[in-house]
């Protein structure tokens, strides 16, 4: 309070235009990129994944941008339903992560003390093992590796980061008062949730969300290439990765290219994320 | 006798956006002045700027003579100077105002032993220990070694606000600036910690700067008021003047609605 | 039988932290009641006790000779209607995502209130000097004195008997308070309120009934000009004498 007084109108209040971050922008085109591109593949491929339509391992050429595979399949073409395979799973994890983690953070939010304490705890110690590791546990578990597998196990493990998230989040709104106005209002406990708390949450949450979003990608890369992921003929980032590891000093472009656009789709959501976050802050917002 | 604060057309700008406009006033030593304003009037702005707080957002222009020091453009270094021996304040939330991880006893003492310096007096741990109890019986605290050793989360709002005046008063400044000091407390400890500051104020000799949106509270704590509205100052004169007949029709209307409050209570038993 | 009997209510977390303590107290229709108190007496615990946030370690609540039951559904959907609240902090009190026109309509919908819900909002909003655009306005685009208006739509929406004003002037300046407290003067002659303050001038502009509480007690109460000229406890004693007062 004491350095900035009441009656001290925020600096922030007068510059404010509500512009659009350049990270929003440069984040949103390289995934829209990355999306036009896996929606592409549904109806059109450069070439027949499977089939071998070139030399082996040749250098990117005109026919064949990426080059192609120890079979001689052309590299873009898997490189471009990886981008499919990359988005699927990572909006299939996040809407399962975000499905359990959602639920889970707001029941530990309105539970007692107690059950509140365990709850805590039990994000914390689920946050503690790598997402990675939870996720090829409850691969082996399951005993098939398949792109659902994938996505389930990835979204489980990143849920607890999601409920932690939300169950501070829904605390904080709960605290407020058109949280009891809204009680002697009469409203039952759902629709308070429904009505006041996800739509006073939703900004942060779906920043985070964002974020996931990359490292669900990454993380099907990374069980791809310890394959556990998609198996093949599914042209995943990280399968192609795993198989062109054995020829990465005579056709290191094998490598290359799926890592190229494994970084850009996280360096993408991040920044999407970080200029949603920007644009979401309520300080920008024109004052009162 | 001159003036210990000269305040003369002085400005306030945040970019484009004028916060405070051409104020000026002055007080003497010894003077006491209140400064009424409602919120968005640019009264505690106007604390910040002659102690050389404001945010790096924001500009004074015009003249702060305080002590003699010319505060609008002065450099961190003569600022310090001022800070403490010349002006010291209090705020409305003493939470914020004391280190949560600090004793009490050791954040006064930490100012004993700067103001010591200042005077070039060599110190010892005793010495500092016997002033900071001194402080603290003189703002009333009943049990002063007990409270010396407690954590700011561990006492009243009240005897807050109290452990705060003794930091003021350890530098001994010659100007109090107390910004809304009674505003977060109830009723009952609100009239102790204006009867006390009044007292210190006159027997320490300080000049008292006293900055509150609330008209009863400053009547009682100063001889003259000044009255801020959306930066710019529209009234200045004694307590009684501006009571009985302000000038400005924004003032005749506050203490209009101060009134209404006041008369409800009816005379007293 | 009085509107709302309130008959030895106790609060307490466990054995040594009573914050509520044998408090009595009723309240008639059409005659407002002002609860006086400073911080720790109590008066935020027992204005959620008649909320039906809480519910009473001992004592009983009637509101026009039915007990309080904060688990009858029905019971509670008939008590909100009759009983709203307006809030101290008119900042936090306001949904920031929602539209004034939805924030205004909340009780109506909650308690599904067969009415033209568009008429009954226009008309609170007139009721408490609103400006006529301000339906599809946000909060953030008004003044806390404007919020605090809004607020108290919200809570007259549904011609409730009683609207417990809890703080509602304290956070805003006076130019302001003076505006509200003629709003709520007005208001009183179509709904009863029960003000929960510190500011004992306030309860006296406003409520000819006054309570003095301290300590989870209620010490003193009676007619308000009755206790304010010959207050007989010392603690009211003691608060008026601290209240500062205009030469």
């Amino acid at each position: 309070m004491s350095l900035t007084p009441a009656d001290t109108p925020q600096p922030t209040a007068i510059s404010v235009r509500r512009k659009i971050p350049l990270s929003l922008i440069v984040g949103g085109l390289i995934v829209g990129l990355h999306l036009l591109a896996g929606i592409l593949t549904i109806l059109w491929t450069p070439y027949e994944p499977t089939a071998m339509v070139g030399g082996r391992l040749a250098e990117p050429s005109i026919a064949h941008w990426a080059g192609t595979d120890r079979l001689g399949r052309d590299l873009f073409t898997q490189i471009l339903i990886g981008a499919r395979i990359a988005l699927e799973v990572g909006s299939g994890a996040v809407l399962v992560g975000a499905g359990i983690g959602i639920t889970l953070g707001t029941l530990a939010a309105f539970a007692t003390r107690t059950l509140d304490d365990v709850f805590a705890a039990a994000f914390d110690i689920l946050i503690a093992f790598p997402t990675l590791l939870v996720a090829m546990l409850i691969v082996t578990a399951s005993q098939t590796a398949s792109l659902f597998t994938a996505v389930l196990a990835i979204g489980i493990a990143g849920s607890a980061i999601i409920a932690r998230l939300t169950r501070i989040l829904v605390k904080r709104v709960l605290s407020m008062d058109y949280i009891v106005a809204a009680r002697v209002a009469g409203s039952s406990w759902p629709s308070i949730v429904f009505v006041h708390v996800l739509p006073n949450i939703w900004p942060t949450l779906i920043v985070n969300l964002a974020l996931q979003f990359g490292l669900a990608a990454m993380a099907e890369s990374s069980l791809s290439y310890l394959g556990l992921g998609a198996p093949p003929p599914n042209a995943s980032w990280g399968r192609l990765l795993q198989e062109a590891q054995g020829t990465v000093y005579t056709a290191p472009f094998g490598a290359i290219a799926p890592g190229l656009a494994l970084v850009t789709l996280v360096i993408g959501m991040n920044l999407l994320a970080d200029g949603l976050r920007a644009f979401a802050d309520p300080t920008r917002r024109r004052s009162r | 006798m001159s003036a210990l604060l000269t305040i003369d057309r002085m400005s306030i700008a945040a970019g484009e956006r004028q916060l405070v406009r051409n104020v000026s006033f002055s007080i003497a030593p010894g003077e006491r002045l209140g400064l009424i304003g409602e919120s968005g009037s640019g009264k505690s702005l106007t604390a910040l700027a002659l102690i050389g707080l404001l945010s790096d957002a924001m500009m004074a222009t015009g003249s702060i003579l305080l002590a003699d020091t010319e505060v609008v453009g002065a450099r961190e270094r003569q600022l310090v100077a001022l800070r403490g021996p010349v002006v010291a304040t209090i705020f409305q939330e003493p939470l914020t105002a004391l280190d949560p991880l600090m004793r009490v006893g050791r954040q006064i003492g930490e100012v004993v032993r700067r103001r010591m310096r200042h005077d070039c007096v060599s110190t010892s741990s005793q010495q500092v220990q016997a002033r900071v109890l001194e402080l603290l019986a003189r703002v009333s605290i009943p049990d002063p070694e007990r409270l010396a050793r407690a954590y700011p989360h561990e006492i009243s709002g009240g005897q807050r606000q109290r452990v705060a005046i003794a930091m003021a008063l350890a530098w001994r400044p010659r100007l109090l600036i107390a910004d809304e000091p009674t505003t977060a407390l109830d009723v009952t400890t609100q009239a102790d910690i204006l009867k006390l500051i009044g007292q210190l104020v006159e027997e320490e000799n300080m000049a008292l700067l006293f900055i509150s949106h609330d008209i009863p509270v400053v009547a009682a704590a100063v001889d003259r008021v000044a009255v801020l509205k959306q930066g710019e100052l529209v009234e200045d004169g004694s307590v009684g003047e501006v009571l009985q007949a302000p000038n400005n029709g924004y003032t005749r209307s506050l203490i209009e609605a101060a009134r209404t409050f006041d008369r409800a209570l009816g005379r007293l038993f | 039988m009085s509107f709302i009997q309130v008959e030895n209510l106790s609060f307490r977390y466990d054995q040594t932290r009573t914050i509520i303590e044998d408090l009595s107290l009723s309240l008639e229709k059409g005659r407002n009641l002002g609860i006086v108190g400073e911080s720790g007496s109590g008066k935020t615990t027992l204005l959620r006790l008649l909320l039906g946030l809480a519910q009473p370690s001992a004592g009983s609540i009637s509101i026009d000779g039915q007990v309080l039951d904060t688990k009858n559904w029905q019971f509670m959907r008939d008590f909100r209607r009759r009983v709203q609240a307006v809030f101290q902090d008119p900042y936090s009190s306001l949904d920031p995502r929602q539209a004034i026109f939805d924030i205004v309509a909340e009780p109506l919908r909650a308690l599904k209130i067969d009415v033209d819900v568009a008429k009954a909002v226009a008309e609170a909003a007139t009721a408490v000097g609103l400006p006529a655009d301000a339906a599809q306005r946000y909060p953030h685009e008004f003044s806390g004195g404007q919020r605090q208006r809004i607020a108290i739509a919200r809570a007259i929406v549904a011609r409730p008997d009683l609207v417990l004003a809890d703080e509602v002037v304290s956070a805003l300046d006076l130019s302001t308070r003076i505006l509200i407290v003629d709003l709520l003067k007005a208001l009183s002659t179509s709904v009863t309120f029960v003000v929960v303050s510190h500011d004992i001038a306030l309860v006296a502009l406003l409520c000819p009934d006054i309570a003095i509480m301290e300590k989870g007690r209620i010490v003193e109460s009676g007619p308000t000009e009755h206790v304010l000229s010959n207050p007989v406890h010392p603690y009211t004693r003691r608060l008026l004498a601290s209240t500062p007062r205009l030469p």
